[in-house]
């Protein structure tokens, strides 16, 4: 009885292991677990920061294999937020995003190259203001597990430099704003 | 109470003519509305590193909320004073001029308020002239985009009825059918 037990257990495990090992996740934009910030230098003297609050994603993570993994998002690039209105309006005015003719932004993960120290380069396709280009990420494992309410999560962190200009956006912000620094927040609830 | 000639010292409206204080907010006001319809036309296309990138809209910001405060004292200031008459005008030009009169306010209003609401959602209040703060009332992400559509569209609404107000007081001063232009002008019909 014991023994039978032991083995329905151990087959329990082995089959949630194998489950968690390579898995598809929802990223959390729900619970607002994830963000998707921007960093552009002002003047060359300090950072202005603004994030886009509306986004969905998806990806897919095997700890055995993360060269396996892969992620999608899509962006509301209306839902821009600098923490200035009139800036705000100005960033999604036909001088940047041009959220009218281009509400959607979006990342498809092409290549996942894993590294040492649970990190990784993800090369996709970023494509925002109606280009499409291919885009570097550098991202990093923060960690997994079960969440204290049922569920299992993972959660990465990722950072990526565009050029402006490659999108198309060519509105002159000065030779130090030419670049826009992406950093990516990510969490994952698995489905 | 006077009677007979008005003289421009009058303050008040009356039957006849307008006071000063009519006259006075109709031409700062025309003037402070066709200024801001040219500062906000060439400021929104001002590049970053202009002198003016900052200074404009703030003289945009400042004298419009002036132009707010004329407007709703000279709603008050019509309501409580006699409208000047106008029978010398044909009935279909004293329609189309009550149409065009009364259009003005509410246009004038939908243009301060939607102005207003593009500089303040955030929160952040509008410094006049850096004298004082008019407070942010409503924070809604993303008014700032319609409100800015419909300041847009407001200011050449606004534009184009006050020159189509102005042609025909020009048209009815060089007729000589009515002295609508001078009796604003000077107070004097």
């Amino acid at each position: 009885m014991i023994r039978r037990f032991a083995a329905a257990a151990t087959l329990a495990l082995i089959a949630t292991t194998s489950v968690a090992d390579a898995a598809d996740y929802v990223i959390d934009s729900q619970g607002a677990h994830a963000s998707i910030i921007f960093r552009v230098k002002h003047l060359g003297f300090s950072w202005l920061v603004g994030r886009f609050d509306k986004f969905d994603g998806t990806f897919s993570y095997d700890e055995k294999d993360p060269g396996a993994s892969k992620v999608a998002v899509n962006i509301d690039t209306s839902s821009l937020s600098s923490n200035h209105a009139e800036r705000d309006k100005h960033l999604r005015s036909g001088d940047f995003l041009d959220v009218i003719k281009f509400p959607k932004a979006s990342f498809v993960s092409k290549t996942v190259t894993p590294k040492d120290g649970g990190k990784a380069t993800i090369v996709g396709d970023l494509t925002l203001h109606g280009v499409t280009k291919p885009v570097t990420i550098e991202a990093a494992y923060i960690g997994g597990g079960a969440d204290p309410w049922g569920g299992f999560r993972q959660g990465f962190e990722g950072s990526a430099k565009i050029v402006l200009a490659d999108f198309g956006m060519t509105h002159d912000l000065g030779p130090a704003s030419k670049d826009v620094m992406l950093e990516l927040n990510i969490e994952g609830l698995k489905k | 109470m006077r009677s007979g000639v008005e003289t421009d010292m009058a303050f008040n409206d009356t039957a006849a003519n307008y006071g000063s204080v009519s006259r006075w907010l109709h031409w700062i006001m025309a003037a402070a509305i066709f200024g801001l319809f040219g500062l906000g036309w060439w400021m929104v296309e001002l590049t970053y590193y202009s002198p003016y990138y900052k200074s404009a809209p703030d003289l945009h910001r400042s004298v419009g909320i002036v132009v707010l405060a004329l407007l709703l004292f000279r709603m008050l200031w019509r309501t409580i004073n006699p409208k000047p008459d106008d029978s010398d005008l044909s009935p279909f030009e004293r329609k189309a001029s009550h149409w065009v009169h009364w259009s003005f306010y509410p246009l004038i209003l939908l243009l301060c308020i939607s102005g207003y609401l593009i500089s303040t959602p955030d929160g952040n209040p509008i410094s006049v002239f850096g004298l004082f703060d008019v407070p942010s009332l409503i924070q809604s992400k993303g008014l700032e985009d319609t409100a800015g559509w419909i300041h847009w569209g407001t200011a050449y609404m606004t534009v184009a009825l006050a020159i189509g107000h102005s042609a025909a007081a020009i048209k009815h001063h060089f007729s000589g059918q009515s002295r609508v232009l001078t009796r604003m002008w000077s107070g004097r019909a």
